[in-house]
């Protein structure tokens, strides 16, 4: 296990350096000057000169990203070039309102895909199955956007018990509002990312039904679903924990196109509006932070696996 | 090789789900066709004085906040969707099969590190790669194409090469290099005819993403211009009036989400079609592969 951990580790810091040498290059390979840019056509070249001092553009590249490697490596992500608001401080005061979002949104995917996918697994043969397959083939290839209008239109034009739009003002100081505009959102993603999810537990659910032990349990007098239950469900259970990472992965960008919807200020609008205005560090300081959360689930996740599936620890022993 | 492919036509078509694919996907081509040379009205063309038609026998569909055509805007929009899918298709092939080739056909410590970059690689969700190019270029189709080809294209990388690796020490390819066949004969004879199921299920799904991704990204701004016809612009354009004119918006969702749909049952179909492995066990072990496609949009 230790042995696994540090060649885990080792991959999660190499997928890091990866991430970060793209982000940084991709975002300082511009047609023409990085500053002409950023300072629009307008700008004199005074205000030009000012971003390059600020970029610090005459460097050499490696040495730039040094730079910003060895900043990231102490807290410091950079700061906006339009507001001059330290990119970490931001980002952590619009994670108040992505990560609930996003942990709300995973829960409502596996309370929504978890028993409907067995469900429809043990029922496939049926009426029942079929239409909860069959409507979450469909689900999985509604765009997010446009199930979020939908459910606007229902709970909060129709029926109005919802907002539609927007999050208080003074955030969490009142929790139950805050609570009650977090709800349409996260539906929103939870619906989309859980029908995914549901489609993969349906097959889980499918293969552990055809396996020997399943049907062995049911030969000595449990009913078949009863053995599926006792001996299926944890193998099922596996094999989710196994897709949580890209599940994560897909409510991430969920939240960034959900908040822009529903006039959320978190992680996702700030995004949008920074890569609207060019405001590169911000962009190359968030896509850092949103890419490293991805990576270090996958790590927890493949740790988590590992320590659960005892077949897996066997093997590494 | 003709036998069988006229054998997985027919299972791909006697298949609920293909069937259902192979028809969406006929009736876009149609659709965008049809639209490159007729729509019921000039998609572009404001009518202020018939603003917000309701659906009837003038306007199928309606009309929008500047008295334009719904099903217009929707059928020349099919034509950015044919193009954007079929550009990211391209792209994603280039990109797909060539970081195969790399991490299958090459040295040992080259393929093993192209390897681990693919698995790295496969993490970065297709919107942020679009949303780091957007801030560097700007938002166009154009970033949309190349960011759903090059995500994608690592997709396809990563199922891809494993299947070559497989092809490459299997007997009859050991056989043809003993006999004297060249490395590039071996690869266009007996390497990609045998990659090519694989890769086109890959394909069809990456269609599926290409064009949640236009939508997406058209509506958060960073897609095609406002003034173009697309599915996405015209989901943000209506989104303003969601509350007035609910149902609108219905429109272009059901066009994007049939698409969608479209590729991914086309996919699931040819998987099911070309999958040797499948053909003699029953459906629960059909059924019991899925894919999980990635959210986008």
């Amino acid at each position: 296990m230790i042995r696994y951990t540090l060649m885990r580790l080792a991959l999660l810091a190499a997928g890091l350096v990866v991430a970060s040498v793209i982000i940084f290059f991709t975002l300082r390979v511009l047609p023409g000057d990085v500053a002409q840019l950023i300072g629009g056509t307008n700008s004199t070249p005074e205000q030009i000169a000012a971003i390059r001092e600020r970029l610090d553009l005459d460097a050499p590249l490696a040495a730039q990203y040094l730079d910003w490697v060895g900043g990231v490596l102490r807290g410091d992500l950079g700061a906006s070039l339009l507001t001059g608001t330290p990119v970490a401080a931001e980002l952590a005061q619009k994670a108040q309102i992505t990560l609930p979002l996003g942990a709300l949104s995973l829960t409502i995917a596996l309370l929504f895909a978890g028993p409907l996918g067995v469900i429809s697994a043990l029922r496939r043969a049926r009426l029942g199955g079929t239409v909860i397959g069959v409507g979450a083939q469909t689900l999985a290839a509604v765009p997010v956007v446009w199930a979020g209008m939908m459910l606007v239109v229902v709970f909060a034009v129709w029926w109005g018990v919802l907002p539609a739009q927007g999050f208080p003002r003074d955030g969490w100081s009142d929790p139950g509002a805050a609570l009650r505009s977090l709800v349409l959102p996260a539906l929103t993603i939870g619906i989309v990312e859980g029908a995914m999810l549901l489609r993969f537990v349906r097959s889980a659910t499918l293969q552990a039904m055809g396996q020997d032990y399943v049907r062995t349990a049911a030969s000595q007098g449990l009913t078949r679903t009863r053995a599926l239950i006792r001996h299926g469900l944890p193998n099922v259970g596996l094999s989710v924990v196994t897709v949580l990472g890209l599940q994560v992965a897909g409510i991430i960008v969920g939240a960034v196109v959900i908040e822009q919807l529903f006039s959320l200020p978190g992680i996702g609008r700030m995004l949008v509006r920074d890569v609207s205005a060019r405001d590169l560090p911000m962009v190359q300081g968030e896509l850092l932070a949103l890419t490293a959360f991805v990576l270090l689930v996958g790590f927890v996740v493949d740790l988590v696996h590992r320590l659960i599936d005892p077949r897996q620890r066997e093997s590494a022993a | 090789m003709s036998g069988s492919r006229a054998a997985w036509w027919r299972r791909l078509l006697s298949d609920p789900a293909g069937v259902t694919g192979v028809v969406i996907v006929l009736a876009l081509l149609a659709v965008a066709a049809l639209a490159t040379f007729w729509t019921p009205y000039d998609p572009q063309t404001a009518d202020v004085a018939g603003r917000w038609a309701g659906p009837g026998a003038a306007h199928l569909l309606g009309t929008d906040a500047t008295g334009r055509d719904i099903l217009s805007i929707l059928m020349a929009g099919s034509r950015t969707t044919v193009a954007v899918a079929i550009g990211a298709g391209v792209i994603a092939t280039t990109v797909g099969l060539s970081l195969a080739a790399l991490g299958a056909l090459t040295h040992r410590w080259v393929r093993e590190s192209v390897a681990v970059l693919i698995d790295m690689l496969v993490a970065f969700p297709v919107l942020l790669i679009a949303m780091m190019i957007s801030a560097v270029w700007g938002g166009s189709l154009a970033v949309v194409v190349w960011s759903v080809g090059i995500g994608f294209g690592v997709n396809i990388a990563r199922v891809s090469r494993p299947e070559l690796r497989r092809v490459l020490h299997s007997d009859f390819v050991v056989a043809a290099r003993a006999s004297g066949l060249s490395g590039w004969q071996n690869l266009t004879r007996h390497l990609l005819p045998n990659v090519a199921p694989v890769f086109i299920v890959q394909l069809s799904w990456s269609m599926a993403v290409a064009v949640l991704a236009e939508a997406g990204l058209s509506y958060l701004g960073f897609g095609a211009p406002v003034t173009d016809p697309s599915w996405g612009v015209l989901l943000s354009q209506l989104q303003q009036y969601l509350t007035v004119y609910p149902l609108s918006v219905l429109w272009p969702g059901l066009a994007i989400t049939a698409t969608v749909l479209g590729f991914n049952l086309l996919g699931d179909g040819l998987r099911d079609a070309t999958d040797p492995t499948l053909r003699t066990r029953g459906g629960s072990a059909r059924r019991a592969r899925t894919h999980l496609p990635e959210v986008v949009a």
